[in-house]
């Protein structure tokens, strides 16, 4: 065993360990702090697949913005702070057949998809390669716009929403 | 005589490589010799961190007394310089204590997130050519997305503690640290597309002007947001004493104290630095050797906290909301768009340098008293109105009076 896969399976461990107490844990702001913590280890597999961007991004983004509002939302939650109840109820036993099918819906996919191999090492410019696909019509330019316009859609809607009525 | 002036000019690449020839001197080999410099390295940059929070909480003490015509602290030491000694060892024998109800390990792990997340930046500023922890080729995106983790730490503080001051505190800072990182970053996009780099070394080097006179709204955009994220007046609503006691650390005493503490107060360094390296041209300058010239502008920075500190009052948490959504943050977006269309349309027609900054300044000084006049006229419209009918419509303009006057 090298010491990337070590690395990889310590972050894997982290990741797949804090979502699962994310899901399990009693409590709902420790649901959300353990979210945190999976997050970061996601962070850390970008960091080890060399796609430092990503992994910055995904920490600015997933930890320090978007996990914040969720704090903020559970914290508003009334009643939270007191005797919080079991996280499972009586619809567990249904909730876990289904999502065991999924999950042996999903896996022939995933294995069996010919994902596309990358050339070994990254390029020292892997950013700026990033950016120019970003902008070039032949690749990710259109996608790229759409999800922009969706964000502005969105930014609209939630300032009508919030919008006082006169 | 330029043999002395060299080797304190290059102190510490010389240092780097008398040590390194040491350790093979020693037989090591390559990978321990790169640990055993990289564990110094961060040893450095630790105590860098340790050693200017303690140095800033005298000098912050000294100034804020010198504007307010007082003496501030002058009896441990000569002029009272062993003050910071006589604080730790005060917060180190308080009683550790933990309020009941709280969440042991959120309260208790709250300060150390606080204090690693302050530090972690540290890494990516550079002191000069090559002396830097590590030249990241995403630096400026690091440093923002790292210090952003302090948020965590700071909710988490808030809620462990089981205080509703702690809660309500905790509640403003996630208004405003999460509201002010929207223009800070975009203000560092500015610098990031005009550098053409997101590496701070990168930046460094691109400033044959320094930002400072190419880009002045994105600076003056970085520095507003920089006090408001550290938290610092006019932006200290979420530890507003008057209100909410102390904000979310209000139930910390002795060393956990004294790590959030240094986590604001390290936090304010970084940023000053940040803002030395993006806009002040970093290590750059005549004379004196790099590392002194980044502490200089470092300082500068620091400076100008205390300065405000000292000068402004603290903003209510609607014009600190108005200030961020309806004046920053569109100015930033608007800022970004013309820069990016002023820059490629000098440099398409093949401007000199000097021609280009010039150029640049002109266009962001326009936009900035543009910016600055739009809601002053506001500003005056409303209070016209409000005086004549006792208008209801004056409060909403009074956030973008307060950004005129900034």
């Amino acid at each position: 065993m090298t010491l990337i896969q070590a690395v990889f399976i310590l972050f894997s461990i982290l990741t797949l360990g804090a979502g699962l107490l994310t899901v399990l844990s009693r409590h709902l702001f420790h649901a959300v702090l353990y979210l945190i913590v999976s997050l970061v280890g996601v962070a850390g597999l970008f960091i080890l697949l060399e796609a430092e961007f990503l992994a910055g991004v995904q920490v600015l983004i997933y930890i320090g913005a978007i996990s914040i509002l969720i704090i903020f939302a559970v914290m508003l939650t009334r009643g939270m702070a007191r005797n919080p109840g079991p996280p499972l109820n009586n619809q567990s036993l249904a909730a876990a057949v289904i999502a065991g099918l999924f999950f042996v819906l999903l896996a022939p996919v995933v294995t069996g998809f010919p994902w596309p191999q990358a050339a070994p090492g990254v390029p020292a410019d892997a950013i700026e390669a990033l950016g120019r696909s970003l902008v070039d019509p032949n690749q990710f330019a259109l996608p790229f716009e759409l999800a922009s316009v969706m964000i502005l859609v969105a930014l609209i809607g939630a300032i009508f929403i919030a919008r006082e009525k006169r | 005589m330029a043999q002395i002036y060299d080797f304190i000019y290059n102190l510490f690449p010389y240092l780097g490589a008398w040590l390194h020839g040491l350790l093979q001197g020693l037989g090591l080999p390559e990978w321990a010799i790169t640990l055993i410099i990289g564990l110094i390295q961060a040893f450095l940059l630790a105590n860098f961190g340790l050693i200017g929070f303690a140095v800033l909480t005298y000098v912050e003490r000294k100034i804020i007394a010198r504007f307010q015509d007082r003496l501030g602290p002058n009896l441990a030491g000569p002029y009272g310089v062993l003050q910071p000694v006589a604080d730790g060892i005060k917060l180190l024998t308080k009683e550790d204590t933990m309020p009941a109800g709280a969440d042991r390990w959120v309260y208790n792990l709250a300060p150390l997130i606080i204090a690693v997340c302050a530090m972690a930046p540290l890494v990516v500023i550079p002191f000069g050519p090559g002396v830097i922890g590590v030249d990241l080729n995403i630096g400026v995106l690091y440093a923002l997305a790292v210090g952003a983790g302090a948020l965590v730490g700071v909710l988490m503080a808030g809620w462990g503690s089981n205080n509703k001051y702690a809660l309500l505190g905790a509640f403003r800072a996630v208004a405003q640290l999460i509201s002010y990182e929207i223009p800070s970053v975009l203000s560092v996009a500015v610098v990031v597309m005009v550098a053409g780099t997101m590496s701070t070394v990168g930046i460094v080097q691109a400033q044959d002007v320094p930002f400072l006179f190419v880009l002045p709204l994105a600076a003056l955009v970085f520095l507003m947001s920089g006090v408001a994220e550290v938290g610092r007046t006019p932006f200290d609503l979420l530890e507003a004493e008057s209100e909410i006691v102390a904000g979310f650390h209000i139930e910390y005493s002795g060393m956990k104290f004294a790590l959030v503490f240094l986590g604001e107060f390290v936090h304010a360094l970084v940023v000053s630095a940040l803002f030395a390296v993006l806009f002040l041209g970093g290590w750059r300058g005549p004379w004196l050797p790099p590392y002194l010239w980044t502490l200089i502008k470092t300082g500068l920075g620091i400076f100008l906290f205390f300065w405000l500190r000292a000068t402004l009052p603290r903003i209510r948490i609607d014009q600190m909301l108005n200030l961020n959504w309806k004046f920053l943050t569109p100015l930033m977006i608007l800022n970004l768009i013309g820069v990016a269309l002023v820059d490629k349309g000098l440099r398409a027609a093949g401007a000199s340098e000097g021609l280009w900054a010039a150029g640049m300044f002109a266009f962001n000084m326009a936009m900035l008293i543009g910016a600055l006049a739009l809601p002053g006229y506001l500003g005056r419209r409303a209070r016209m109105a409000a005086m004549a009918p006792a208008a209801e419509g004056a409060e909403e303009l009074a956030a973008a009076e307060a950004a005129a006057a900034h």
